[in-house]
């Protein structure tokens, strides 16, 4: 999935820099069109943070506007999508320390100390979940819900890294953290994520699996 | 440091994330992938962290609410439209509106000012009629009462008075200008005795006509002037 998402991006480039250049140069009727490619992603880099549907949807719309009014400030050596999701995770991140998460961000800070080490679970074998099963709704909302139990500073990192596809320092810019806090959580976080979804196929989560190629029985 | 040869497991673990992001050097690579062909439980941590990266790099993974890119579609065109934006440059406004604050429409908008404006300069004008004018131009003269300030009165310069347009008693014809009972009382001209006498019976609106008809006959008016 990754590969596909590099070539779209690829294909879309040449594109993409004309409508940045048209919008810089005050076509803003095509700033849409400019977004929309990354407007799923800039929900859930948003979600990731506020973790609230209305919240991280006036984010969403809101980081839409600042990219919007900034977008003269935006340079073609950067990535623009990196840039947009930069955006929101600034707003976003702004929106929380603003608003009510103090209790949260305090109870998270208690587990400091476990960030060093961590064992994970042994399974002789590793089953593995193929794509396909994101059809499943369910399955989607059991991934989403293992991610929701991590602890906010693994799942942010997490979020940024894996799901949004920044790179390892572009992550660190983004949540204010340093490179080797990066590396250290996004372990963590995958690690957990992992023994996670081990445990999840003995809750009979990915029951129906395996699925045969090109079917889809559910 | 370490001893590449023979990496642990908890090593290994270690550094299974960046193996997976391509940030080890080739030597501890190679005896990260020595060990994995050796060590099936690493294996299985490898083979797991990679479903993971896998599965939730996947696009289908970001869900959104239902209706979410139609509002975001319909809420950019709206801000888009709206003329402080057009312009918009470097520097982030600090202005930003959020999502949920109320907004004028373009109408209001620009009817609001229009209105305030309207009504500051119909009390500037009330508070300049009532107050602001000059001091009369002649001594003897007595300001009016009840006078329509739009009216259209004459006045010349020669004379310190206005008069209603025909008045007999309006000197230096050649010079007379028509203006408004308020543009003359600004200027400091007080009323014609003659022709305005009704504005002069301190204000009193039911005696007013009896001059109308017969507007100062062929007197002059001496005592007026100085």
């Amino acid at each position: 999935m990754n590969t596909s998402i590099d070539n779209s991006e690829q294909a879309g480039g040449a594109r993409e820099r004309e409508l940045i250049l048209s919008v810089q140069n005050g076509q803003q009727e095509l700033f849409y069109e400019l977004v929309r490619p990354y407007e799923r992603r800039v929900y859930a880099a948003a979600m990731a943070i506020l973790r609230n549907e209305q919240d991280a949807e006036d984010a969403a719309q809101e980081a839409m506007l600042k990219a919007f009014a900034n977008i003269r400030q935006f340079r073609a050596e950067a990535r623009f999508s990196t840039w947009l999701i930069q955006i929101t995770v600034n707003e976003s991140l702004m929106r929380r320390r603003r608003e009510r998460t103090v209790v949260m961000e305090r109870m998270d800070d208690r587990r400091e100390g476990e960030e060093n080490e961590y064992t994970p679970r042994d399974f002789a074998d590793w089953r593995e979940i193929p794509s396909e099963a994101l059809e499943r709704k369910e399955v989607r909302e059991r991934l989403a819900a293992a991610l929701g139990t991590l602890d906010r500073k693994y799942r942010e990192v997490f979020v940024m890294r894996d799901m949004e596809h920044l790179n390892i320092q572009e992550t660190a810019e983004a949540l204010g953290i340093t490179v080797a806090s990066v590396k250290t959580r996004l372990l963590r976080a995958r690690l957990m994520l992992r023994d996670l979804l081990a445990a999840g196929w003995e809750q009979g989560w990915f029951s129906r699996l395996p699925f045969e190629k090109g079917s889809k029985p559910w | 440091m370490v001893d590449e040869k023979t990496v642990n497991c908890e090593h290994v673990w270690r550094k299974i994330s960046d193996y997976l992001d391509g940030e080890v050097d080739a030597a501890l690579r190679a005896s990260m992938e020595q060990h994995f062909s050796t060590c099936k439980r690493c294996a299985s941590v490898l083979a797991g962290t990679r479903n993971v990266i896998q599965l939730y790099g996947d696009e289908r993974m970001m869900e959104v609410p239902a209706g979410y890119s139609q509002r975001l579609e319909n809420w950019l065109d709206q801000q888009l439209k709206e003329p402080r934006l057009k312009s918009a440059s470097g520097k982030m406004p600090a202005w930003m509106p959020s999502a949920r604050e109320p907004r004028w429409s373009s109408w209001s908008a620009w009817l609001m000012p229009v209105a305030a404006m309207a009504l500051f300069v119909g009390a500037l004008a009330i508070v300049d009629q009532l107050t602001f004018h000059e001091p009369p131009k002649s001594k003897l003269a007595e300001p009016g009462h009840n006078i329509p300030p739009d009216m259209l009165v004459v006045v010349s310069g020669g004379s310190k008075l206005f008069h209603v347009a025909g008045c007999s008693f309006i000197h230096d014809k050649a010079t007379e200008r028509t203006i408004t009972a308020k543009e003359a009382i600004q200027d400091g001209y007080t009323p014609c005795p003659r022709c305005m006498r009704k504005y002069l019976t301190t204000g009193v609106i039911g005696a007013l006509d009896e001059d109308e008809a017969n507007p100062g006959g062929a007197e002059e008016a001496s005592t007026t002037r100085r």
